[in-house]
């Protein structure tokens, strides 16, 4: 005979990890302290800021679905050039261009994603890599239209309100890229809590289970996927009209490669995992930037290979981790 | 309108040389429990997958009721009421029970797709998979995570992702399999007490369930269905006893 | 017709290259499902090993690729021992990070050690110039790669049919529980294979040095062609490596050379376009 439940009801154990959690408040008051405590950093606080926003659309993805993917930055890059040449040929408002990139990034995103979704294993690895690098093949081909390996010139970004500059101090730059990144964090939170976040995470827990309980599974990975190529191509844009410059570096291995160890390094499918990944990788980049590349190589790769073999789940894991075996012991 | 909730018209699949389902014929009358026995390698689970579409039959026809399913994706085949549960545990180690019947809840009220709510926002789901959990037992324990339920609990879990989809005829692949004789009696109850509105037919080789349950038996053999019958007609039936049940009775 | 066949030829030699290179990448994918992607870093390192002999030794050519492949095969196993095989079964992300993660270490130590210039090395005189039949003009070294890698293929695939360690490998491809169950030491038999596929890819590293050019970036720049092989050909299939390679190098060659515009948009077109037909590879299980 079962004892009455003393447990709380279920739909409140539900809402309870619903909730903001103080940390979580605290955090971003923290983003606001770059503009009183290090303002000769917003530069680099706002491309900490849009790699945060690229890193959590991979988090969706990879930390959600359980897509591997090698080849994000295609997205990220279409959002870019999509952006500038929106400014050079059309107008530079930067709000529009925003909306541009998204779509377009969505559109790319759509039309793969009938692909993507009927893949698993190698043969889902190998596809995101050879579209990411068909997609930098196209653009240094057509250099006519993105300007091939001198990057794309041209690009004439208006002010924001036609007030703020987007200048090198990088008030109007940071405040931009927090902004953006801070709406799209919360929608993506509440994605995240919401019964398709839930048949994502289905999706990732056991993907043969999921069409056994009736989930049509491609048409949500299709979803999660578009999703995630917007909010990349935003990211992208937000690159391109922030710094005013969009390189085939936005569409290369290297930086769907970055990507990759920001999200894995912070802990994939913890939602924050994304934004302390590039927190530390980009700031510690920015400190070791006067020392040779091969070395950044080489302690990146260093990194990877301690963080599979110790802190599988990431840092944001490895504390979780701690807190439960504090707590066990208690 | 049929009385048979399912059945299958020559069901053939091989993989190269070795045939795995020959002209298979079954017939599930609408609220029946039947069973399907037969040694190991005989091609039962085989059979679940063609049913149920995680494999293509190179021949053959499925019929849901009235309905041909034989091209249909798994997921619709659930949607119109074909479900099963697997063997092997296959559940979602890192969410909850909770979790776990709700996304199924959720999925089959196509509420699934839904982005902007958030999940504790849809009651009817909620309370409806505590419900479920709750009759099998599995109401107190329900807010751990699947990975550290006993193996006992994650069988009836799986029985209860299965139910959550309101079908009408369930496929059970060996719901007691490695779950030991102190702990069956949870399983069996919930079996018992599968309503009647679903058709069940269930892969067993523990003997007390298929004579205690079922109201006939099949006998699977090398791909092929050797003989049918009631169990006092199986049970007495030499060729099954060859086959099977003669050096193994130990129920 | 004599440049067409010529590039046939040269595409067709290049393809043979690239064989060498992933013949081991696929068959340990085939046997283990361990996505190895630092299998590129042990084709650079028998490179790497052939130019420090030549140039710093003062070996010939020929001497040093027996070193080229003993070399890499034996480093390889020190990491299959050591880094690999507790991950045999983690999940496919885990493998792909841990082993790009070894390939950037790799890249970035060797071009500590040896700079990030291109390194040339003088191939001695008989392997040079070329053979004229007809119009077209054939490389030595063409031919020479081509005569290596047959070889080497005739070997491989003799080695598989009839000796006992062949057809225990065949059985651990085909079905690794099954083999263990009829006490075939999958782990031993694995970590042998996994030594002779880096061996080779190291030899083909050595071989591919004057074909395609030597420098730091050469394990990244071709992990990415041997994935695609791997991919096209099928997991665990020697001739589906051998055809996909030869599908690949004829493409690239021909593809720059007609199409120069298109540059190395055609294996990856290719290589899509195959995956969505075939998802398993030409020659994959199915």
């Amino acid at each position: 005979m079962p004892a009455p439940s003393s447990l709380v009801p279920p739909q409140q154990f539900l809402a309870k990890q619903v909730r903001w959690h103080p940390l979580e408040i605290v955090f971003w008051i923290a983003t606001l302290l770059p503009f009183y405590f290090f303002p000769s950093y917003l530069s680099l606080a706002s491309q900490i800021a849009i790699a945060a926003l690229f890193a959590l659309s991979l988090d969706l993805i990879l930390g959600y679905a359980g897509i591997v993917s090698l080849g994000h930055a295609a997205f990220f890059g279409v959002g870019a050039y999509a952006a500038g040449l929106f400014s050079k040929f059309v107008w530079g408002e930067p709000f529009s261009g925003l909306i541009v990139a998204a779509v377009l990034a969505g559109v790319v995103g759509y039309a793969t994603s009938f692909i993507i979704a009927k893949f698993r294993h190698l043969t889902l690895i190998m596809l995101t890599l050879g579209i990411g690098l068909l997609l930098l093949e196209g653009a240094n081909s057509a250099s006519w239209l993105t300007g091939g390996a001198d990057g794309l010139q041209g690009i004439d970004i208006w002010p924001l309100f036609n007030t703020f500059d987007f200048d090198l101090w990088g008030y109007t730059a940071y405040t931009y890229s927090l902004i953006a990144l801070f709406v799209i964090f919360v929608a993506t939170r509440r994605l995240i809590h919401s019964p398709f976040g839930l048949s994502l995470r289905g999706i990732r827990e056991n993907s043969v289970r999921m069409p056994a309980i009736g989930a049509p599974s491609e048409a949500h990975i299709r979803k999660v996927y578009t999703i995630s190529a917007v909010m990349a191509g935003i990211a992208g844009a937000l690159i391109a009209q922030t710094t005013s410059t969009v390189s085939l570096e936005s569409l290369s291995f290297e930086r769907s490669a970055d990507v990759l160890v920001m999200v894995v390094l912070g802990g994939a499918g913890r939602l924050y995992g994304g934004i302390v990944g590039s927190i530390i990788f980009l700031v510690a980049r920015d400190q070791f930037s006067g020392i040779n590349p091969q070395y950044w190589l080489f302690w990146i790769g260093l990194l990877l290979v301690l963080v599979v073999m110790f802190l599988p789940n990431g840092i944001l894991g490895g504390l979780a981790r701690i807190k439960l075996f504090q707590r066990g012991k208690a | 309108m049929s009385a048979l909730a399912l059945s299958t018209r020559n069901l053939d699949k091989s993989f190269g040389s070795l045939v795995v389902a020959k002209s298979i014929e079954i017939n599930l009358p609408a609220g029946e429990r039947y069973a399907l026995i037969g040694p190991n390698g005989a091609g039962k689970t085989t059979l679940i997958n063609l049913i149920t579409g995680m494999l293509r039959p190179d021949a053959g026809r499925i019929l849901l009721g009235d309905e041909d399913i034989t091209t249909l994706a798994p997921h619709e085949r659930v949607k119109r009421g074909l479900v099963r549960t697997f063997q092997i545990n296959t559940l979602f180690p890192q969410l909850t029970a909770l979790e776990a019947v709700t996304l199924a809840v959720c999925e089959r009220r196509g509420e699934a797709a839904d982005w902007w709510q958030n999940l504790p926002s849809y009651r009817d789901a909620i309370e409806e998979a505590y419900g479920i959990l709750v009759s099998l037992r599995l109401g107190d324990d329900c807010e751990r995570p699947t990975h550290e339920l006993a193996y006992g609990q994650q069988r009836l879990l799986e029985i209860a992702l299965a139910l959550a989809t309101k079908p009408k005829v369930l496929l059970l692949d060996e719901p007691a399999a490695g779950v030991p004789h102190e702990e069956s009696g949870e399983l069996f109850e919930a079996i018992a007490n599968l309503s009647q509105e679903i058709s069940v037919l269930f892969i067993e080789h523990d003997m007390n369930i298929v004579f205690r349950f079922a109201s006939r038996i099949l006998v699977m053999v090398s791909g092929a269905i050797l003989v049918d019958g009631t169990p006092a007609e199986i049970a007495a039936d030499q060729r099954v006893r060859e086959v099977y049940l003669g050096s193994a009775h130990h129920g | 017709m004599g440049p067409f066949v010529a590039v046939l030829f040269d595409g067709f030699a290049y393809g043979m290259l690239l064989f060498l290179i992933s013949v081991g990448l696929s068959v340990t994918l085939g046997m283990m499902n361990f996505v190895n992607l630092a299998h590129g870093a042990f084709a650079m390192l028998g490179a790497y090993v052939t130019v420090t002999l030549m140039n710093s030794f003062g070996w010939p050519f020929l001497a040093t690729l027996p070193l080229a492949f003993i070399v890499a095969g034996v480093v390889s196993v020190g990491f299959e021992q050591t880094l690999f095989r507790p991950l045999y079964r983690a999940s496919d992300l885990d493998q792909v990070l841990l082993t790009i993660g070894l390939v950037f270490m790799a890249v970035a130590a060797v071009s500590y050690v040896f700079g990030t210039e291109s390194q040339p090395i003088h191939i001695p005189d008989y392997l040079r110039g070329f053979i004229t039949v007809g119009s077209a003009n054939f490389a030595v070294y063409r031919i020479f790669l081509v005569v290596v890698a047959l070889l080497v293929s005739v070997l491989l695939i003799a080695g598989l049919e009839y000796t006992r360690f062949g057809a225990q490998i065949r059985a651990a491809v085909d079905n690794q529980r099954m083999a263990r169950g009829l006490g075939i030491d999958v782990n031993r038999i694995f970590a042998y294979t996994f030594a002779l596929g880096s061996g080779l890819a190291g030899l083909g590293g050595a071989l591919a040095i004057e074909v395609v050019g030597l420098d730091h970036s050469f394990a990244l720049i071709y992990l990415i062609v041997m994935l695609i092989i791997v991919s096209v050909g099928g997991l665990g299939s020697i001739s589906g490596s051998f055809v996909a390679a030869i599908v690949i190098g004829i493409s690239d060659t021909a593809g720059k050379y007609y199409f120069p515009y298109l540059g190395a948009f055609l294996i990856y077109l290719v290589m899509i376009a195959v995956l969505l037909w075939r998802p398993a590879g030409l020659f994959g299980k199915r």
